[in-house]
């Protein structure tokens, strides 16, 4: 079979295995987030936890659930890394320094999992799972009881309430990716993942030198990593790393696992808004803007597009493994970048300058096709309200969505929504380049260099976690800011979100009219569509002219 | 003040209780059971997949590893390594083989210590197989993701199979069977990219040689 062929055929794989879980994964998650009994087991987790499954809350309530949990998962962490020699299973590993345990806090509780430690290195294998692994649970159930309550605001009528964040929390965890994980885990095994506790020794190689073999718990971490969209690493080569990613199958196993509770909670909302024509527009906007990004970056990897490396060479192997290949690492490219993962395996600072470039506008695009876990449904919903407001406009109609009408006030969220973001990433981009010192710390030269920082930027704000990894970001600088970047990337667009949500849950919905924007046509798809690259390209243009586009055009 | 702050307070220590319960479960009993299983189904795998040779181990077949001539003075660490002719070469690692070192050299797609660097591995290759530049794969010339490929192309094998054939004194024909057994095609016949362990074809040798 040729290279071609093969290729297609992965890609044709990887999206029948997504489409036959769309319904029954989406189906399931709506069931988990509206059933109105608890399990054995989460009652005990409740009054083991102090908290009232019962009460359906406000969305400040809900927020202020958010944010407590968050907080107390920041400081728990911090306190872990800081505290790991005195622990079991610690390999011997110093406390992590202050400044960099504060990123990898900020990193992990925000579902960005941005490293700028080396995991082999600086993590005993406690930290890495009672620590940085919970972290990957939780803060993907913290993205889908998020959307959860974004949904209730649009499925409720004249309340103020949004649901319970402990419940759909613990829901989210215990009924979905709990099981998910165990059993993607054990397949991951099965392909060459290793899964033990011998923490680093040596052996001998063939030619009598020696080679460290590092062990540790990898494939119970590497299946909730891509799973709940986090992204980090148990090694520093994260899904490069044969250990972690060992062949083709583990691959598109991995790939899979990153897109598929994303791509399938459309679904949840379309049942839950009670029109999965609603959900299937999202979808194909979803899908749309990943095929896209997939064509492009195959194409640029393919051809080694403006890369004297790549042509000299004869290929675009710089960074990519052998056993994946060009086809397999452009695909987990595009999906990870657009899903707010962040795995790699492969390595994006040495990709063409059009597909690096891709990798960064993926993540401008705001992580939502399909984005995290729950934050890429949510993403794409507000520019979806943003998109009817501005066919209101063309037309002079009070825009409405699902029946709720999209007043000044919502207007205004969603406004604050799309504008926070990228003020992170230009203001910290910005603010490095004018420093002498953040400068230094860029690998490669010219606009390649500037891209470095750009990316680093964007992937904190957007809370991706992927990197121009050339950059040498383990500094009290780059630790402070960007770890400022992902909390500030996260929790800003939750609180807009939630108000959101609260503020479309104690309307009255209104009729459908003939003059109603009907929201699951192909119009409307074109519609969100255009109105998310032309958002995202006018915010980011003249930064990606700076870099990307100035190093594919020299 | 005080009665303002006490939700806030009971609010965080719930967090705090929830956080702690959720630990349990995900980052304590979720790991060991999958370690359970894994080390009762798959142990090899679990363990590494590490490879024997007359009982003791020489290698994970997972992990790349270097064949390099013994240093000519061990203690200094700045010599530069010097392939084996009588073993196949795996690609460049950014970090040497060393798996506490894994990762890729990051060097951007137009970067000139990067072209230098694919020029010079280019005429070196050429020169120690014996073969024209312009036959050096994509694959011998550039570095890995991540530092440790166990693999190389199907034409960087066959590539290196006279060099080896002529070290070791064998028959060409031999050599280059050896190698068409061990071309790994592509995981279920179309993931990824067909390959050849480096490892496991290095230690075949040695049983041909033997």
């Amino acid at each position: 079979m040729n290279d071609t062929l093969a290729g297609w055929l992965q890609i044709t794989v990887l999206i029948a295995a997504l489409a036959l879980t769309y319904r029954p994964l989406g189906d399931y998650m709506a069931r988990i987030l509206t059933a109105g009994k608890h399990l054995a087991v989460e009652k005990v987790l409740y009054r083991l936890g102090g908290v009232d499954a019962e009460a359906d809350q406000q969305w400040g309530a809900y927020l202020r659930s958010v944010l407590a949990f968050s907080a107390v998962c920041v400081l728990f962490l911090y306190g872990f890394q800081r505290l790991q020699n005195h622990l079991l299973l610690s390999l011997g590993f110093a406390p992590v320094k202050a400044d960099q345990a504060f990123n990898t806090a900020a990193s992990f509780v925000t579902n960005t999992n941005w490293q700028s430690y080396s995991g082999e290195v600086t993590m005993g294998h406690l930290v890495q799972m009672a620590g940085l692994a919970v972290q990957n649970f939780v803060s993907a159930a913290v993205g889908i009881a998020v959307v959860a309550a974004l949904i209730r605001g649009f499925t409720r009528r004249r309340t103020d309430r949004v649901g319970n964040f402990w419940v759909d929390l613990t829901r989210v965890v215990v009924r979905l990716l709990l099981p998910m994980a165990f059993v993607f885990a054990i397949v991951l095994v099965a392909t060459g993942a290793v899964q033990n506790f011998h923490g680093i020794h040596e052996i001998g190689t063939l030619v009598g030198d020696k080679q460290a073999l590092t062990g540790g718990p990898v494939a119970s971490q590497e299946a909730i990593k891509e799973l709940g969209t986090n992204g980090g690493g148990f090694y520093n080569a994260n899904s490069a790393h044969p250990f972690e990613n060992p062949d083709g199958t583990s691959n598109l196993l991995e790939i899979y696992l990153l897109l598929a509770i994303s791509f399938s909670l459309p679904r949840t909302f379309g049942r839950m808004v009670g029109d999965h024509r609603q959900g299937y527009a999202v979808l194909a906007v979803m899908g749309l803007i990943w095929a896209a990004s997939v064509a492009l970056i195959t194409v640029n990897e393919l051809h080694s597009v403006s890369s004297t490396a790549g042509h000299s060479a004869g290929g675009m192997l710089e960074g990519k493994e052998q056993r994946f290949g060009i086809w397999a690492s452009a695909l987990f490219a595009a999906s990870t970048t657009l899903t707010s993962t962040g795995a790699v395996n492969s390595f994006h600072d040495s990709f063409s300058p059009g597909g690096g470039g891709m990798t960064i506008f993926n993540m401008m695009l705001g992580e939502i096709a399909p984005g995290g876990t729950g934050s890429g449904l949510y993403g794409i919903l507000v520019l979806a309200v943003i998109a009817v407001f501005v066919a209101g406009l063309m037309v002079g109609r009070t825009p409405e969505y699902l029946g709720k009408k999209l007043g000044a006030r919502e207007m205004k969220f969603a406004s604050l929504y799309i504008l926070a973001t990228p003020a992170i990433v230009l203001i910290g981009t910005g603010t490095a380049m004018s420093l002498k010192g953040e400068r230094a710390s860029m690998l490669n030269s010219g606009p390649h260099g500037f891209s470095e920082v750009l990316y680093a930027f964007t992937s904190a704000a957007n809370n991706n976690g992927s990197a121009f990894a050339g950059i040498g970001v383990n500094t009290h600088w780059y630790n402070t800011a960007l770890g400022l970047a992902m909390l500030f990337g996260r929790f800003l667009p939750i609180i807009f979100v939630l108000a959101l949500a609260g503020s479309l849950a104690r309307q009255q919905p209104v009729p459908v009219t003939a003059g109603t924007l009907p929201t699951h046509r192909p119009q409307f798809v074109g519609l969100l569509t255009g109105v998310i690259v032309i958002v995202v390209g006018l915010t980011y243009f003249p930064a990606l002219a700076l870099g990307p586009l100035a190093e594919g055009l020299h | 003040m005080a009665h303002s702050l006490r939700p806030a307070v009971r609010r965080h220590l719930s967090a705090l209780r929830m956080l702690l319960v959720l630990t349990v479960i995900t980052g304590v009993l979720y790991p060991l059971a999958v370690t359970g299983v894994a080390q009762a189904a798959f142990p090899h795998q679990a363990n590494g997949s590490v490879v024997t040779r007359d009982g003791k181990a020489v290698g994970s077949s997972l992990l790349g590893q270097s064949f390099d001539l013994p240093k000519k003075n061990p203690d200094d660490a700045g010599e530069a390594a010097r392939p084996d002719p009588r073993f196949f070469q795996p690609r460049p690692s950014a970090g040497a083989y060393d798996p506490l070192a894994s990762g890729a050299s990051n060097l951007g797609p137009n970067d000139p210590g990067l072209v230098k660097a694919i020029a010079q591995r280019r005429a070196a290759v050429a020169a120690f197989d014996g073969v024209r530049p312009q036959d050096v794969p994509a694959d011998a010339l550039t570095a890995s993701g991540s530092g440790l490929d166990p693999d190389v192309s199907t034409a960087y094998a066959y590539e290196q199979v006279n060099r080896v054939a002529e070290a070791r004194g064998l028959p060409v024909a031999d050599v280059r069977a050896l190698v068409a057994d061990h071309v790994h095609g592509r995981d279920l016949g179309f993931l990824g990219e067909p390959r050849v362990n480096v490892l496991d074809l290095n230690r075949a040798l040695d049983g041909l040689s033997g």
